[in-house]
């Protein structure tokens, strides 16, 4: 039988009942129950198993032969080729690029603002039956990447800046369409209201009522993702797409490295410039 | 036009509906249209040849090809291999690039300056403040496809160049951005610390990083799931993955194999992005 002690501590409050509380011990550094210990672990176990099963070839980071060969390539790079017939030419293809990103743009916010009306709840009235297969469409539009978008129209739209155009316009819409979507479903319902309750058709709500709301919003976004295309356009070439990267590809293509480099900095010139210049205008209307 | 006659003006089906904003929507439609026009010139923006029948047939049959996907096993193996290799080409070279980011940064903060503290920074680290900087802008101004080339031609085909690449591009954004971010919030804690003559080091461990370790650890989080959309575009210049899968069976014009390798492509997206969502809010 259980024996029970005379001066048995009354079960709860005892350490609050102490002259002074009990030490407490450090944490141990591995807890089971610990989400972070679980976390670190499974991101070490990544990082591990990635640099194990790509078999990367280190001898081409950090070996002399490799320097080497990097200084090589490098020094070919110099001097960039100038000639003003070449320039000329790089001239061009930097416009094309600008023009690129920016009808892409253009089409874009028109697309995604043809796509956001159906993907967002104008009232807590609208039964929005599109806006579920709409947001999916979306989001398939955003998920893949302007190069592969400009890889697949290449096929129907043939080689040449067209099909980069296009493909930064579907993939822009995806992003603007979302982002137009979440804008519209954010504004004060006031307006849209008392026009609906004098019996205004939804169209001439979205008009009067919404539009006027986003449309700094809307400009906004619209101005941020050309910035962000400028430099995707710079790019979408080497697929074929036309540009300052189908330049690039074809050049690099011949071990024209002279002219590589000249690519190559107007490339950071153009993006330095964009950069500059939205830099600029941020805290020309922020002021 | 008296206040009383408005109920009567609004119940008046014969009232002349008129838009207010007519004629400033006429104007900015036409210079917008007016802007454009030289910009479809210059990239030869000619819808039309989506209506030419060669090239509608073409099209369709390629698009006719999509349909049914191929999902034998051989493929499906094949793929899964190819979509862990994106996945770790990514983590590879974010590791990478932290690797490279981490002492720029630490370099480049404002705030961990010991003569700024009584005033001015003097010239020297002045200078090489800014140099750091300066170097970080060019890596992550060069775009990740273009690293990719130049290792391409310097290490041969394959994952090197493409973890490479990613190494240099995110290296340079991921410091640019921690350094903002490290000189962005509150600074007394660090200052205390440095004026009562502990070093830069300790005061980074012991005052800097605890107070932005979350947005820190947030923001490496979202550039992951950028490598990983990056890596798929990295293949197509042949560094191995995903990308050089779906640009050789595109060049085959295997519909069956591109639409499968979209779908797992667009699945891979998707997960990474509510992979990082959730890391994010479970680190805030």
């Amino acid at each position: 039988m259980k024996q029970v002690p005379p001066h048995s501590p009354p079960s709860r409050g005892y350490s609050r009942e102490a002259a002074n509380p009990p030490y407490k011990l450090p944490p141990t550094l591995f807890d089971a129950r610990c989400w972070a210990c679980w976390l670190t672990a499974a991101l070490l176990l990544l990082v591990i198993a990635s640099f194990v099963s790509l078999k990367l070839d280190w001898t081409a980071f950090a070996s002399m032969e490799a320097a080497r060969s990097m200084y090589r390539f490098m020094a070919e790079f110099f001097p960039p080729d100038t000639s003003p017939q070449f320039l000329a030419k790089v001239g061009i293809a930097a416009w094309e690029t600008l023009a690129m990103s920016a009808l892409g743009t253009a089409i874009a916010a028109v697309l995604g603002l043809a796509l956001a009306v159906p993907a967002s709840r104008m009232s807590s009235q609208d039964p929005a039956w599109l806006r579920s297969p709409t947001r999916w469409l979306l989001n398939a539009l955003r998920a893949i990447p302007e190069l592969v978008w400009a890889a697949l129209l290449l096929i129907s739209a043939g080689l040449g800046p067209m099909a980069g155009t296009l493909a930064l316009a579907l993939h822009t819409s995806g992003v603007l369409g979302r982002l137009f979507s979440e804008a519209m479903e954010n504004i004060p319902t006031g307006p849209g209201d008392a026009l609906r309750t004098q019996g205004v058709g939804p169209l001439r709500v979205f008009a009067y009522a919404t539009l006027p709301q986003v449309l700094p919003q809307l400009m906004s976004y619209t101005l941020y993702r050309w910035e962000n295309n400028i430099r995707a356009a710079a790019v979408l070439g080497v697929v074929g797409a036309g540009g300052l990267g189908q330049l690039l590809s074809f050049n690099m293509g011949l071990f024209l490295m002279n002219k590589t480099a000249t690519i190559l900095g107007a490339m950071l010139l153009m993006v330095a410039c964009v950069d500059a210049l939205s830099f600029g205008l941020r805290r020309w209307l922020n002021r | 036009m008296s206040v009383s006659s408005i109920p009567q003006a609004q119940l008046d089906l014969g009232v002349k509906l008129r838009d207010p904003d007519f004629s400033s929507r006429i104007v900015w439609l036409s210079l917008i249209v007016l802007l454009l026009w030289p910009l479809a010139v210059a990239t030869e923006f000619r819808p039309s040849i989506f209506w030419d029948p060669d090239n509608r047939k073409v099209t369709a049959d390629f698009l006719a090809s999509f349909w049914p996907l191929v999902y034998n096993a051989e493929f499906m193996i094949m793929v899964a291999n190819e979509t862990w290799r994106t996945v770790a080409m990514a983590t590879a070279g974010v590791t990478l690039a932290l690797v490279l980011a981490v002492p720029l940064s630490l370099v480049a903060t404002r705030v961990l300056s010991l003569s700024a503290l009584s005033g001015r920074m003097n010239r020297w680290p002045a200078a090489l403040r800014w140099c750091v900087r300066a170097v970080l802008i060019v890596l992550r101004s060069i775009p990740e496809l273009v690293w990719a080339l130049v290792f391409v031609r310097v290490v041969g085909l394959g994952p090197t160049a493409g973890v490479l690449a990613i190494a240099l591009t995110y290296g340079g954004m991921l410091g640019k951005v921690y350094a903002e971010i490290l000189e962005s919030g509150e600074s007394h804690a660090t200052h205390a610390l440095m004026r009562n003559g502990s070093g830069r080091l300790q005061a980074f461990v012991y005052a800097l990083l605890p107070s932005h370790a979350a947005e820190l650890a947030s923001y490496t989080v979202y550039r992951w799931e950028c490598a990983i959309r990056s890596s798929v575009v990295l293949g197509f210049v042949g560094a191995g993955g995903l990308g050089q899968q779906l640009d050789n069976s595109m060049k085959m014009f295997n519909g069956g194999e591109v639409a499968t390798l979209l779908l797992v492509f667009v699945f891979l997206v998707a997960l990474a992005d509510r992979a990082s969502v959730w890391l994010r809010r479970a680190l805030a």
